[in-house]
Parts: C-alpha cells; structure tokens; sequence
C-alpha cells in the first residue's frame, strides 16, 4: 500500500502516522510539502496531527489554504482515501471534506490521556479490521476536539452510520455532541477523528489497539 | 483604507470559553453582566480604495479564512 | 570618541542594577564613561543571571567530568555519549520571575528557551520536564499561578511537539511571592554533529535568524537578578511572549541548516539577546564582532541601540556561517518563512562594536565584558543543624489509615495527573514510561535504547540541612532512575535560593553545593550543564533552598525495565535498605504533627550506591516485577501507589519494634520497594545477604484492598478517591484573584 503524509509547518505528530503506516504497511509514506502542487498517486493520504501554523487563527483554517489543498480536494473526489487525525481532522473540516467543525474543548483545557472508543461502524474501509461495537483504548491530544454541527447535520451522520468512533464509557474528553470522536464522508473515502491512533501501535505504547486502522487499510487496498 | 473585522460565534454554537467568562464575572460580583459571547476582532488595512470592492474583497476573505461559516458569523467595519 | 547622548548618573548606573563599584570597574576598563548602550551592554553581562558572580566561585567545585561527558558546562547544554554514535544533550533552566509576574507567557517562555538551548546544540528536542513549586494552596495568588503556569507549559511545549514526561509540583509558603518554574529539555544529537557557540575565522558573516526583535523583554536578565517588592505587578509589559509555531519553524530550519555544514557556529538569544548571545560567540572563538543594527530585522519602529542590544525577543538565532554557503542557508530560512539578516562580521581585533545609523554606539574589549565580569566570594555562615527530634514527642495517629489517606490526599502527596494531562506526553511516539512512575522513560528513535528522566530536591530537608538536603537531591534522582533500570548517566542542576548578599542565604547555597558535589562523585553522576537563580524573595522573604537536579539514564535494553505498578497477585513484596522511623523533616511531621523540627534525613552515599546497584541487576536480570523508590512520605506512600497504579492490593505485616507510624512514613533513604514472584523470593533473599544487602519481607500482594497488621484496611477505589481528588477539586473552587 502505498500512502503519502502532508506536512504543515507546525504539524508535530507527522513522524507518529509516518512510522505507524510504515509499520504496518511496510513502506514508508511520502512526506508531501504544503507548498507542493501535486501528491503523488497512492492509495492513502494521511493529514497528522499537530498545530500548523500555530492553530493562530482557527485549528486548520491557515493550513486549509495551502497549495496542495486542491490536489487533495480533488484526489478525495476521485476517491482517493484520506484520513485526518486530529489536526489533520479539523483541516479537512475546514477545507470541507468532513461536516462540521472542532470547537475548544468543553472544559477549556488541552486534553492528553487514554480514552475508550467504541467502533461505531466496521463496515468502511477505515475500521472493517475492527468488530461492530468492538471497544477500543486510544490515546487523545488536543485542545479543540469538541465536535460541533447543526442539528440536521448530526441527524445525518447518524443515520446514515457516518459516525465511525464514539468516546465509549463516559470517557468523552471533550465535550463533543453524541460522543463523536470519528466520522466518515458519505462516499466512505474520507475519515476525520481525533484521537489518536499512531500513538498505540506497538507494544512499546502499551497496547496495539490503534494498528487496526492501518490494518484495514491495508486489506481493503490488497 | 482601514477595516475592522468582528468575528462572532453562531446562535447555538457552544461557546465554553464565554461561559467561563461568565462564571468568572459572577464571581467577581458582576452577577448582573450576562449572555457573555467571546469572539475575535482583526485589523486590517487595504490597499483598495474603492469602498464597495475593498468591501468584496473582505467579505471573500472573511467566507474563505477569517470566519469558519459553519459555526462562525462575520461583520465588517470600513473606514470610509 | 562616542558620542554620550545620555548623561550617565549614579541613579542610572542603580537602575541597571551595578553597584557603585561595579561601575568603577567600568570606569577602569574602558578609561571613559560608557554610553548608555554601553551601560545596557555592561548590566547585561555582569549582572548574576548571566555572570555568574556569586555562584562561580562554588560551582567550579562541582564534579563535570565522566567517560561519557563530551560537552559539560558552559555551553547551551551538557552532551552525554549514549552509545552507537548518540548523544543525549540536556539542560535545566528557571524562568521564576516572569512566571510570577505573568503566569502562563513567563513558563511558555521558559519551555521555549530550553527547547532552544538543545537544538541549538544540533539536537531535536525529544522530552520535557518542569520542576514547579508555589505558594501555600490557601494563599490568594497561588491557584492563578498554578493554572497559568501549567497551561504555558502546554501551550507552549505541546504546539512545538516535545512530550512533557514529567516533573516535580510541591506547594509551601516560602513560594507565595516567587514561584518556582524549572525547565528541562533533552534532545538527540550524533556525537560527530555537535554544534558549539564558538565562533571560528575572521571575517565571517554573523547571521540572524529567526523572528523579529521588538521591544519585549528588556531588562528581562536584570529583572531575574532583582528581589521583587510590592510594585512588580507593574513589571508586566517586560515579560516576553512565546511564539511556539515559531520556535517549532526554527527547530526544522536549523536542524535542516546544520545538515548542510554550512554552521560555524550558533548561539540561541535568551537573556539578553543579541548582546550576551554575540559576546559569547566572539569571546570564546578569541575574535572581535561588528554588528551593523540598521540589519536586525525590527518588529516596531525606531528602536533604538540599546533597546535592541538588551530585546529578549523570543525565537531567535545568531550563527557564524561558512561564507560560500550563505545562500544555501538564506534559502533553508526563506523555505521556513524566517527572517534571515547578515547583522555583522567577526573580527580579528577583540573589540565588539556596535552600529546604529551608520555611528558607533559602542566600543567595548570583548574579552573582557565576560572574563573581567565582577566575581564575589560571599560571606556565609554554615547553616545551624536542628536540634534532634525526640521520637517520644511524635505520639501514635488513633487511626494509622486514615492518616494514610489524608497524606495520599494533601497537596504535596497527590496524584498531579490534572497537571500532567494538559502536557502532551505521548507526542513522537517514543513514550515508554508515561508521567506518574518514578522515572519517565522515552525510547531513543529507531532503536531499543531508553532515556529515563527524573527532576528531585527536597526543599524542606535543604532547608534543615543544606549538605545533606544537596546529597539527597542528587540521591532521589539517581535512585528514580535506577528503580526504571536504568544506568544514571549525569545531572543538570537548577539551584534556586535567596539572596546571595545575606550570609545565611549564602550559606545554604554553599552547603547544598558541598552536598550535591559529594553525591554526584559518588555516584558518578556528573554535572554537565545548570542554572543558577538567587534573588528568590520578596520583601526580604526567602524561598526554601530549592536545589532541583534533573538527571539522565540510559536503558540498553527496553526490554529490561520496571516500573512502580504491581503486576500481578500474589507476588512477594520486600524493602531493599534500612526502616529506622526516621521522623525529622517528614511530610508525617508536617502535615499530620503541624511541625517542621528535627534533622533531615541522613544520606549514606555507599549504601545508596550498593542498592542501587542490587536493584538494577535484579531489574535487567528481569527477576522483580514492579520497582519502586521511597521518598516523601516513606513506605507506606510507596505501597499505596503501587497499589494504585497496579489496580492490585496488598497484605502487609511490619515485624518491626518501631511505632507503626515512624515504621510507615518514616523517611530514611536509600530504600526501594520490589516485588518478586513467590517462586524467585528464596534466591533473592539469599543474594541479598550474600551481597550484604538489607532486604525486608514486607507482604504480598492481591485483592482490593491495602491491609497492615490488622491496623489498616482500605480499599483501592478508597485510596484512589483520595489521592486522584485534591487537584481537580482545588482547581475547581472559585478563583479569588484571577
């Protein structure tokens, strides 16, 4: 499987994805710079986490304007897979790819734990390495993960099953509507969620319970 | 030209840190000052000197990255 | 001749914070009166925070040398040889003041500056720590202070993408009016890429990189050298702000910079910007430096000289560059969106001028601004040891749990997890040991090397005993690092104290150096880069002694660790070292007993070598299961958290002749808690005798409960209550003085 990350200036956790794809998939993923024109052609495009651009004015407002927005808008129109983590979740809202938008977290403070998530739906391209309601551990960090949309937008999601993660066990950090920790675009090609998977990858992190993202991946593209 | 820009939360949008505002003016004993609502002012200043187009350039501007429309509302101030 | 354009009085020359003689000496060296430039230049560079004046003269005492030392003091930071052509490069440095004044700009600004002082060396950041003390709990400013404090430190620290792994939080009134804010970085660097501050070759272009100078700042060294009184609320507006995206850009562009070997030389701008940071470099390479001040890229209009000599504007660089790669560099920092300006030259002169609108606004012996710095041997007296503590007088609790559960639940002793969650901890990927162990262990990149990380002083046994407060600090951190399995590499030391000009003061500055160089020859443990920081009072009122040691182990093997956590149910639990009930200077004392009377506890270097040394092989021999340190609070402080952090109780039984409470919360040193499988528990007993190491059964462990010869019976979700509670709660009642 091929896959390429794109690096902002003040993106942090580009290394993390990097390693965590390579890991699993077993090649290491380009690194794209904001500034270039074109991704190369691969099956995933990973946006990291991190703070780009200092998240000054809005997480991912700055960075959703760089050049290579309009290769990854139009490589996720083709189909191309594209997952956000974090960061990269509220650049691809920002950018319009995923609804909705991350707002400061509920109790004002940057959040850095492990939390429960719950595998709302297994059947995208994303999750199927997972079971149906399968509890998951995965680490959380971030300051603005409270997710946010109007009434009929959540409606939506639901039932059209686009909530892929769900904070499980009252372990919502955030204060986000319908404990809503990941969701997917209605073609099912675009993923936003922002815990943080490539953080619990190997038994070094204590536990392996993110590698079944890239896992899934991995299947779906062999 | 100059220009003020006023960005505001939507009615409905969660505003955490407006509550803490809030809480804290309470507090403090300024029970009576309520519906604290936080947003963010810019700046700025154009080289346009037509009111009507440095007006449109903003208002591009403002929908494309001062705001966020899904949760944020705008207003512009020139100076004419 | 430079023309004065400022009269120079004696109120100025107070103003700058140089004492009359000071000045003298000034008068001596330069055979006229300085410009007012000049006079900014001069308290820049004498004034403690960058001379060193009180302090050198003991810290020259210290041990700095070791197999594995390849840069000790007087760089940014220490290098330290870990093997396979690595290097750990590590400092510790105090923002106090600024912290105080603006809580979370002054600890982000911290967190920045020691981020700098790593990569400046060639390293990339790989792991923060933060030393933090306040004021009692009950004081009107503490609270603000805390979560001003707590949030910079993520603020800043969690934007660059460092993960904060750990740190010391304690509360005391001695902290009320000055706060304590100690950062810690380490970075990675190869051995054969260290790069220095000296600058080489004449002629050479001096580049400035990074962001633009403003008026932030100024005065920001003398105000870490000045007492504070009542009026320095109104100090605000000198406090610098951080720019973490800016400082991260840097990181990339140096790093990617130094990597094309265009790099001479490279100093970070911290205190005193431009000035210490050009001195520095030109004075160590035994070169003059010209600087053009129409260059410097400016944030504000029409600063002037002096403004801009003294700006502490954050995220900054000075570099000498190999000519021929100046433009592969420029580009490097175009491609970073940073400012990058030829501000000057070297020399072969040894003077260090200054231009400014094409006049010389300056013309000092560069040499000299930093050797011929005023050097003091202050008079101190030895401080008075404390009377002993009669055990008689420290009578039996009527309930020994529930002082367990107060203890576990005070300010000093709880979990400090609300503190650690808002610090990005996991960020790289390289975190093995998270926050709340003894020590934080994080894997060196692409290997199955670890580093382990430890920050440690007793503030209250400094207070006591400045020597063996000095040893103990220095012990605790060699013991946390040790119970990861680790091998203790080397310190660095952030020494925090009074006033320097008060004999006493003094005197517990000299004491706690006399410990600490004791201890870390001792325990090979060599101190290769530091901090000092005096003037902590306010209205004449001291901090405690606040000698914090950060030091640094290398795990060969991450397969070959321990932590505090109890594993598994019944397992053996033993002590390693001698219970004697030592009460003096205790957290029991203090906080049950109200009282802060007897002697510190006294710290035998050979025993803690010996220990030491025993746990670490039975931690890569893989025999014991969970390790952990005794420290504050004594043993039963110890179990309770590993109970805690396992999830898994444990039956006790002290066979002792002491009173349960001195046996639970005495605080003798050089002792760890191991468990062992029932299986192993013979042969460990066997070697440890043959070794000659005492070693106590103390219990197994299992159930739900912590239960102690019938004397105590608490449940875990019990324990955790208390213990987890206090922060968020304190945190959350009304802010009084927002």
């Amino acid at each position: 499987m091929k896959s390429a990350v794109i690096v902002y200036p003040g993106i942090n956790r580009e290394r993390d994805l990097a390693r965590a794809l390579e890991l699993v998939t077993g090649t290491a993923p380009y690194m794209v710079w904001h500034d270039d024109a074109e991704i190369p052609d691969v099956d995933l495009i990973a946006v990291p986490g991190g703070f780009s651009y200092g998240d000054y004015l809005r997480c991912g407002a700055i960075a959703g304007q760089a050049r290579i927005t309009a290769d990854l808008k139009k490589k996720a129109a083709k189909g191309v897979r594209v997952f956000g983590v974090c960061n990269g979740f509220q650049i691809l809202t920002e950018i319009g790819l995923l609804p909705g938008a991350l707002l400061r977290n509920a109790h004002l403070k940057f959040v850095c734990k492990e939390v429960k998530l719950e595998v709302v739906n297994s059947r995208t391209a994303f999750t199927n390495a997972y079971a149906q309601g399968q509890i998951i551990r995965c680490p959380v960090a971030h300051h603005d993960g409270n997710y946010f949309a109007d009434e009929g937008t959540i409606r939506k999601l639901e039932d059209e099953h686009r909530v892929v993660f769900r904070y499980a066990q009252g372990t919502n950090p955030n204060g986000s509507i319908n404990d809503i920790a990941g969701i997917i675009n209605e073609k099912g090609n675009v993923l936003g969620m922002m815990p943080h998977p490539e953080n619990l990858v190997e038994p070094l992190h204590g536990g392996l319970d993110g590698r079944g993202i890239f896992e899934s991946l991995l299947e779906t593209v062999a | 030209m100059k220009a003020r820009i006023i960005v505001t939360l939507k009615n409905g949008v969660l505003d955490p840190q407006g509550k803490a505002i809030e809480h804290a003016l309470g507090q403090l004993g300024f029970g009576g000052i309520g519906d604290v609502r936080q947003g963010k002012y810019f700046e700025v200043t154009l080289s346009e000197q037509d009111p009507a187009k440095a007006r449109a350039q903003l208002e591009d501007a403002c929908k494309k990255l001062f705001a966020n429309t899904v949760i944020e509302n705008y207003a512009i101030e020139l100076d004419v | 001749m430079i023309p004065n354009e400022i009269e120079i009085t004696p109120e100025l020359v107070a103003e700058h914070g140089l004492k009359p003689d000071e000045y003298q000496r000034i008068l001596d060296l330069i055979g006229r009166t300085p410009t007012l430039t000049e006079l900014g230049i001069f308290s820049a560079m004498w004034n403690e925070h960058c001379s060193y004046k009180s302090s050198k003269k003991w810290l020259r005492t210290l041990p700095t040398k070791g197999p594995r030392v390849l840069q000790g003091p007087g760089e940014n930071a220490g290098v330290v040889d870990i093997g396979d052509g690595e290097a750990v490069v590590f400092k510790m440095e105090s923002h106090n003041h600024p912290s105080y004044i603006e809580p979370y700009q002054g600890a982000a600004t911290g967190v920045g500056g020691i981020l700098r002082d790593v990569f400046t060396m060639g390293a990339r950041p790989i792991a923060a720590m933060n030393a933090l003390r306040f004021g009692a709990p009950t004081h009107e400013r503490t609270r603000h202070i805390v979560s001003g404090v707590v949030a910079g430190i993520g603020g800043y620290g969690n934007s660059f993408g460092v993960p904060t792994v750990g740190g010391e939080v304690n509360f005391d009134p001695s902290y009320n009016g000055n706060c304590l804010v100690n950062a810690f970085a380490a970075g990675l660097a190869d051995t054969d890429k260290i790069f220095l501050s000296e600058a080489k070759g004449v002629g050479m272009p001096i580049v400035y990189l990074g962001s633009k100078t403003g008026r932030d700042g100024i005065h920001g060294a003398t105000m870490a050298s000045a007492e504070f009184d009542d009026d320095s609320e109104e100090k605000r507006p000198t406090v610098q702000i951080g720019d973490p995206f800016g400082e991260k850009l840097l990181l990339e562009a140096c790093l990617e910079l130094m990597a094309t070997g265009a790099v001479i030389a490279i100093q970070d701008m911290g205190a005193a910007g431009l000035t210490c940071s050009a001195v520095e470099m030109g004075a160590k390479g035994n070169l003059g430096v010209e600087l053009d001040l129409d260059k410097v890229p400016c944030r504000e209009e029409g600063m002037t000289a002096y403004e801009m000599m003294l700006s502490e504007s954050q995220e900054r660089m000075l570099m000498v560059l190999h000519p021929e790669k100046q433009a592969e560099a420029e580009a490097v920092f175009r491609k970073w969106d940073l400012d990058f300006a030829v501000v000057g030259k070297t020399t072969d002169d040894l003077r260090f001028r200054i231009f400014r609108h094409g006049e010389l606004m300056g013309d000092l012996p560069i040499k000299e601004l930093g050797d011929e710095a005023p050097e003091y041997d202050r008079p101190w007296v030895e401080t008075k040891p404390p009377a002993p503590l009669d055990p008689e007088s420290v009578p039996a609790p009527n309930d020994l749990g529930a002082v367990l559960l107060k203890l576990l639940g005070s300010p000093d002793m709880c979990s400090r997890r609300w503190v650690w969650e808002q610090y990005d901890h996991l960020v790289q990927g390289n975190t093995v040991v998270r926050p709340g162990s003894d020590a934080a262990v994080v894997r060196v990149k692409d290997s199955n090397k670890g580093l382990a990380f430890s920050l440690d002083v007793t503030p209250r046994y400094c207070t006591a005993d400045p020597v063996q407060g000095g040893k103990q600090a220095v012990a605790e951190c060699w013991r946390n690092i040790t119970a990861s399995g680790a091998e203790p590499l080397a310190v660095t030391d952030n020494l925090n104290f009074g006033n320097p000009e008060k004999p006493e003061i003094m005197g517990q500055f000299v004491g706690c150096i006399k410990g600490i160089g004791e201890a870390c020859e001792a325990l090979a443990f060599p101190v290769v880069s530091g901090n000092v920081s005096l003037y902590n009072e306010t209205n004449g009122q001291a901090i405690m002694p606040t000698p914090a040691i950060g030091g640094v182990g290398l795990i060969p093997d991450l397969g070959k660790t321990a932590t505090t956590a109890f594993k598994g149910e019944g397992e053996a639990i033993y002590v390693i070292g001698e219970t004697l009930g030592h009460l003096g200077q205790s957290v029991y004392l203090r906080d049950i007993e109200g009282r802060r009377e007897g002697p510190a506890p006294h710290v035998d270097l050979g025993a803690e070598k010996r220990h030491g040394d025993f746990v670490r092989s039975l931690i890569r021999s893989a025999r014991v299961t969970a390790v952990h340190d005794v420290s504050d609070g004594g043993l039963l402080i110890a179990l309770a958290e590993m109970a805690m952090a396992g999830g898994i109780g444990a039956e006790l039984e002290a066979e002792t002749d002491l009173p349960l409470h001195a046996w639970g919360f005495g605080e003798d040193q050089a002792r760890y808690v191991i468990t062992i499988a029932q299986a192993g528990a013979g042969d460990l007993e066997k070697d440890a005798e043959k070794a000659g190491i005492p070693l106590t059964r103390l219990g197994r462990t299992g159930g739900r409960e912590l239960t102690l010869n019938g004397q105590i019976t608490i449940s875990l979700d019990k324990l955790a209550q208390a213990h987890e509670g206090w922060f968020p709660a304190y945190m959350a009642a009304p802010d009084t003085n927002a």
